[in-house]
């Protein structure tokens, strides 16, 4: 893709600046109650008073730990299954539809379940946000490997390429730009359902925080600490997409 | 030595025939006969009694694909394999190639059998263009080609250069393959099945996506490099005047089940220029070919349609 222009730059900072000042209008004409949205210098001090706890660093800590294994599960069980099942043709046919299917469930319903085998702790956040990264990664590894060009594997075969060779040099790099669309996806899933999961049910991380900070009537707390996961999931959203062009400049 | 300095649609100096090695095996100098019978001269690939059958043969549905294929091909001869679409002859070139093995028969390149495994030391295949890999630079997708091929590190880069240069695209060598002309591509592929240095090349169709200015410079860039190197050349094509202006000789096919149906030779020395095209036997022989194939082409369409032809119904 090419770089973003100044004019489609401008359109996105234009929708924040609005964003912004829709906050800022309403919440100074009075029309919506300050308990259901603060001001924003409000939750701008409510944020800096935060950061300056060593609360909100463990809670982040936690969060960020959960995901990390969260998601290095779902990138390891996806990318290996999606890889074995696209290796005959039959299993791509029969475990591929099982596994969209399975994907459109909203495994959210399945989440006490989640509570009861693996406790409150961050166990089952942990169990929870792989299984749902688990999907996107898995799919796109498949359509990766089975829509493969048969005719770049064939070419190989004709130079006499070894098996790793092929895989190394020509299924891997061919395979690659869905593999890591599959992988941003399933980052930003797992990310989503371990604070939506710690919002849900847990003793401790930024969702408990925010859950809690709602739980006891602080507004300004509870936008604070939104804003700080807002601000992180757009960082970490421009990192993902600068080494996605990265490893796809070809 | 006629000048190589050919000036292709796209306006690059098309084939500098000096830079390209000859073949070990194969004498270069004054090719004695342009196209000769199998059996005077040492025999490259010998192929025999190749049957191809898709499915058991008892079952009602099975295909017979190609049906008791037996042919001579000479060192240094150019042998097209024309035919109706769906006749075979590139399920034959990759029986022959070592990438299909085939019910019954055999092929023996310089003695060897080929019995569904590549040879890539003696047989180099040119695929359409498209076969190049679009995630590498042309330099690396002739790196990972002579790796491939087993061929020392240290060599990579002196031969593809030298490929590239031989088919005036050393400038390119660090472009992708998307940002080249489909012509241009064909051109760098071309290079890729030299580079290696096998005795036979293998093409499958390789012009078939270009257009037919570009196909024809192309043809006469490969009979220089006939004429210059020594080359064996199995070439499959739906072209007539492809065929005609190539071949050492042609082996017209059956629809299927794909047998050899004539062999036709042309007689006329490699390098050819374009004036062979001028000539009345030219056409003579396109005509003839013609001529052959068009039943088969009837009957081809008519069994994929699955209703009588014209031909049949008049």
């Amino acid at each position: 893709m090419d770089r973003p222009s100044f004019a489609t730059r401008s359109i996105q900072a234009a929708f924040l600046a609005i964003a912004l000042a829709a906050w800022y209008g309403l919440t100074a004409s009075g029309s919506v109650s300050r308990l259901f949205l603060p001001t924003p210098s409000s939750v701008r001090e409510a944020f800096l008073a935060l950061v300056a706890t060593g609360q909100f660093w463990s809670a982040v800590r936690v969060t960020l730990t959960t995901i990390a294994e969260a998601y290095a599960i779902a990138v390891v069980a996806g990318l290996f299954t999606g890889y074995l099942v696209t290796r005959s043709r039959f299993a791509t046919e029969a475990i591929e539809p099982l596994i969209a299917g399975l994907f459109t469930i909203p495994i959210t319903l399945f989440f006490p379940m989640f509570i009861l085998f693996f406790g409150v702790g961050t166990g089952s956040k942990v169990a929870y946000g792989a299984v749902y990264g688990f999907f996107p990664i898995a799919l796109n590894t498949i359509a990766a490997f089975s829509t493969f060009e048969e005719r770049y594997l064939r070419a190989a075969r004709a130079m006499g390429a070894s098996h790793w060779d092929t895989f190394r040099h020509v299924l891997l790099p061919g395979a690659f730009p869905l593999l890591v669309n599959g992988l941003r996806i399933g980052f930003f899933i797992a990310f989503a359902s371990v604070l939506g999961g710690e919002t849900l049910s847990s003793i401790a991380g930024v969702g408990r925080n925010i859950a809690l900070a709602a739980e006891l009537m602080e507004p300004a707390r509870m936008y604070a600490w939104i804003t700080f996961v807002v601000l992180t999931a757009i960082s970490l959203n421009m990192l993902m997409s600068s080494l996605e062009k990265r490893v796809q400049r070809q | 030595m006629r000048d190589a300095l050919h000036r292709s649609k796209t306006g690059i100096a098309v084939l500098q025939i000096e830079n390209i090695p000859p073949t070990d095996a194969a004498p270069v100098p004054g090719r004695p006969q342009p196209a000769r019978a199998a059996g005077e001269h040492a025999v490259a690939i010998a192929i025999r009694n190749i049957c191809q059958r898709y499915g058991d043969a008892d079952a009602h549905d099975s295909v017979l694909a190609l049906d008791d294929i037996s042919l001579d091909i000479g060192r240094g001869e150019f042998v097209c394999l024309l035919g109706p679409s769906g006749c075979g002859k590139s399920t034959l070139l990759n029986i022959v190639g070592g990438l299909f093995k085939p019910s019954s028969g055999s092929v023996t390149v310089g003695g060897r059998p080929v019995n569904g495994t590549p040879l890539p030391a003696e047989i180099a295949f040119v695929f359409q263009e498209s076969t190049l890999f679009p995630w590498y630079t042309i330099l690396e997708n002739f790196r990972v080609a002579l790796k491939f091929q087993g061929i020392a590190k240290a060599e990579w880069d002196d031969r593809a250069l030298a490929a590239l240069t031989a088919v005036g695209m050393a400038r390119f060598a660090r472009h992708y393959p998307t940002q080249l002309s489909v012509g241009m591509r064909q051109r760098v592929n071309l290079a890729r099945g030299l580079c290696v240095g096998s005795d036979i090349l293998l093409m499958d169709e390789p012009f078939a996506a270009l257009d037919e200015q570009t196909r024809m410079v192309l043809g006469e860039d490969l009979s220089i490099l006939l004429a210059k190197t020594g080359k064996t050349i199995v070439f499959v094509t739906h072209s007539l005047a492809e065929a005609v202006f190539l071949s050492d000789r042609i082996a017209v096919m059956t629809a299927r089940p794909g047998r050899i149906k004539t062999i036709i030779e042309v007689e006329e020395r490699h390098p050819r220029s374009p004036d062979f095209m001028l000539e009345p036997r030219f056409s003579i022989l396109r005509n003839e070919l013609y001529a052959m194939l068009r039943d088969e082409i009837r009957r081809s369409m008519a069994e994929q349609s699955g209703a009588p032809s014209a031909a049949e119904e008049a």
